[in-house]
């Protein structure tokens, strides 16, 4: 691990010195190379998780093939690096990845001291915690004494002190750097829990043995707004994440899909004709071409594609909208108009 | 060169003057050194700030928030980030001290089976040597830990031996020994027996020297060691008491087990550690051990025994003290190794100075910072050891008259 961060950060001394030297913003530096650079979770089915081929797919990876899509018109030009809940940060502010889509936590401290932008929310989670159904347990208030197993470096383990804290539980933290070896030491029965974000738990859960003796407490203790992340300072770039994940949300709420998109392209709707580029120059304020939006939506789909195909009721995970619907259909989901 | 210098000193250019020469390649080579490290620094800063990126050292005042499953001193989570990184290296000191110990035991035992005329125990030293030495460290790790974890009862049950030791999925459960006042009395005496026995063993050396005659030191030592603090426990009226792990077996499952806080838990991840570590490193010990004693020339044991000295003794006294000085300078490398491997404890949930440290690197992002605090640690360990290793060497030197 270490000699995984060290590199990091020599590079984070050096190589960001020749970046900024050179003047050149992240969008010039992403069209010399031909691809975005896109920082991962090593493996979280729904989110980012690769298949046999090495094709990642999940709804965070979407994010950054609609970024792709909406700077080069081809949603494939991503190239992966997955990281572990430590390196991340460091990996994005040394210039390693030019994007962090990896359910990372909106935070105060996150947004304000690392030198990094939250570009928005593409998922509302919140922490929760899974046991063996054995256990009797019916609530997390009962969990006062047991071990916990989690990830280190990520909120969760901080929410989790807090938690027992407040509410006057002993308990044994047991924090692993990655996900699959908490996997392993929950399944293998190291721990009494496993706690994480929810979604996190629901994906999680399909590589335990057998995932239909463990259940999710109903108590969620925290919020979690997952969303990508970029470098401050390059208000160029921070436009294009905010506006890709914006332009997907306003898709889905203007009905517009990677299906109809190209019926769409006539619609009488100027809300739609100025999503799709027929009117206006809204691509070119944020240094693209005018169909931008359109690319991302003919190529990646809008929200409610993305989401149905990587963590929707019908896929293994089964998560419902809930609060990740649509604002005027009961959820937090409200994208900024383009105009 | 002399003669060169005197016959022609005038004829001595400063330009062909070897000696003026080189002190001005080292010049210009520590002025670039230093040259580089200030750019490298300066830069550094630079770039921070315009990455807006915090640094400096306030953060290791603030609160973590964190906890761990092993703290050698109180810690909880309204303590500093700083007393993470600490509670991190003490638990670093812990398993290299741990793993030094028992992988020189192990080390030593295997390189001296790997020499015996018994074809079995040779064979079977010769083939941990080279399973173990050959498996990446993580793996073995990861199969310890994971060994340990798949093969031990459950939370809710327990292997015990004598019904004080206790072994299950949440690590191994011994009695604490909760002091009272009084017992400061106990420790006195066992300084008091170990300062005794040495001065013992020195008395009965010269006694041996002057007269011949031999006085049984060790289980004088023993005696001394073990008897003086029991008897000062029974005198003082028995002023410590064991504090034993609590099992519960009534009541919901999940309060069902040992108790938190109860007795002392050696935490699995520490034991699959020690393990791992100590095995491994081992391997490597015992190669050293059995050079060391094949650099020893075979005619010394043969000497020995025309003395009249048992395997053994000639052995012990004989071909061992040769043997350290080649010995302890790779041994020393071990260590360091061993100390520097147990940072691959992030993998599995033991808490040491890297695992605590990344935790916290990650919670305040001052990723310079505890990069720094992680070299200057490990590079001061590692000095540390070779500097004592080091001073043992010399005492250990052939010491020619």
């Amino acid at each position: 691990m270490s000699k995984k961060i060290l590199p990091l950060v020599i590079g984070a001394a050096m190589g960001v010195a020749a970046t900024t030297a050179a003047g050149a913003t992240t969008l010039e530096d992403v069209k010399a190379k031909g691809f975005i650079q896109c920082g991962v979770s090593q493996g979280l089915p729904g989110f980012s998780n690769p298949d046999a081929q090495g094709n990642w797919t999940g709804l965070d990876v979407d994010l950054c093939r609609a970024m792709a899509a909406a700077v080069f018109g081809d949603a494939t030009a991503v190239k992966y690096t997955p990281l572990s809940a430590k390196e991340r940060f460091t990996a994005l502010q040394s210039g390693e990845v030019d994007v962090l889509s990896r359910n990372t936590t909106w935070t105060m401290s996150r947004d304000t001291q690392l030198g990094l932008n939250f570009a928005g929310v593409n998922y509302y989670d919140g922490q929760g915690f899974m046991v063996r159904k054995d256990l009797g347990v019916t609530s997390a208030l009962e969990l006062s004494g047991a071990s916990v197993c989690t990830n280190t470096g990520t909120t969760t383990e901080l929410n989790v002190a807090d938690y027992f804290r407040a509410n006057n539980m002993p308990y044994e933290i047991v924090a692993f750097e990655k996900a699959d070896e908490v996997v392993a030491a929950y399944d293998a029965g190291r721990c009494d829990v496993y706690t994480t974000d929810a979604s996190g738990l629901y994906a999680q859960r399909l590589k335990l043995q057998n995932p239909g003796d463990h259940m999710v407490l109903p108590e969620i203790i925290s919020k979690e707004p997952l969303g990508p992340v970029v470098r401050q300072g390059d208000d160029e770039w921070f436009n294009i994440a905010k506006w890709t994940l914006n332009a997907m949300l306003n898709a889905e709420e203007l009905g517009v899909s990677s299906e109809n998109v190209d019926e769409m392209k006539s619609s009488d709707n100027p809300s739609v004709k100025r999503l799709l580029g027929v009117e206006g120059a809204f691509g070119e304020a944020i240094g693209l071409s005018n169909d931008w939006a359109y690319n991302i939506v003919k190529s990646v789909g809008n929200y409610e594609e993305s989401f149905n195909a990587n963590v929707g009721p019908d896929t293994p995970l089964g998560i419902s909208r809930g609060v990740n619907a649509l604002w005027n259909d009961g959820g937090f989901m409200y994208a900024p108009p383009i105009r | 060169m002399e003669q060169d210098s005197a016959g022609a000193p005038a004829r001595a250019s400063l330009l062909n003057d070897p000696k003026a020469r080189g002190l001005f390649y080292q010049v210009v080579l520590v002025v670039a050194l230093v040259l580089f490290g200030y750019f490298i620094v300066s830069n550094t800063i630079h770039n921070l700030e315009q990455q807006n990126i915090a640094s400096g050292w306030g953060f290791l005042e603030n609160t973590a928030g964190f906890g761990t499953n092993q703290s050698l001193v109180s810690y909880s989570e309204t303590s500093s980030y700083g007393r993470a990184i600490y509670v991190g290296f003490l638990n670093t000191l812990l398993v290299a001290g741990v793993g030094i110990f028992f992988a020189t035991l192990i080390g030593f035992i295997i390189g001296i089976a790997r020499l015996s005329n018994n074809w079995v125990i040779s064979r079977l030293a010769y083939c941990y040597v080279e399973l173990v030495r050959n498996i990446p460290l993580l793996l073995q790790i990861f199969f310890w830990y994971f060994a340990v974890l798949r093969s031990i009862p459950g939370k809710r049950d327990k292997w015990s031996l004598f019904d004080t030791v206790h072994l299950n999925i949440g690590g191994l459960r011994l009695p604490k020994p909760i002091w009272e006042p009084g017992s400061e009395f106990i420790g006195i005496a066992l300084i008091l027996g170990i300062v005794a026995s040495f001065f013992v063993s020195r008395w009965a050396r010269k006694r041996q020297e002057a007269t011949g005659q031999q006085f049984p030191v060790f289980w004088t030592g023993v005696g001394l060691v073990l008897g003086l603090p029991i008897i000062t426990y029974l005198v003082t009226g028995m002023p410590m008491t064991l504090e034993h792990p609590n099992f519960v077996e009534t009541g919901p499952i999940l309060r069902q087990g040992f108790e938190l806080n109860v007795g002392i838990n050696v935490i699995p991840e520490f034991l699959a550690l020690t393990a791992a570590l100590s095995i491994y490193t081992a391997s490597f010990i015992a190669e050293i051990v059995r050079a060391g004693i094949q650099a020893v020339s075979h005619g010394q044991t043969e000497a020995a025994h025309a003395l009249g000295l048992r395997n053994g003794p000639t052995l012990r006294l004989v071909v061992i003290p040769q043997a350290m000085r080649v010995i302890i300078p790779p041994l020393t490398s071990q260590y360091l190794n061993l100390t520097k491997n147990s940072s691959l404890a992030v993998a599995i949930a033991y808490p040491d100075l890297v695992s605590m440290g990344g935790t916290v690197l990650n919670q305040t992002g001052q990723a310079i910072e505890i990069i720094g605090i992680w070299m200057a640690v490990y590079l001061s360990l590692s000095l540390l050891t070779s500097a004592f290793m080091n001073w043992y060497n010399q005492r250990m030197a052939l010491v020619e008259r």
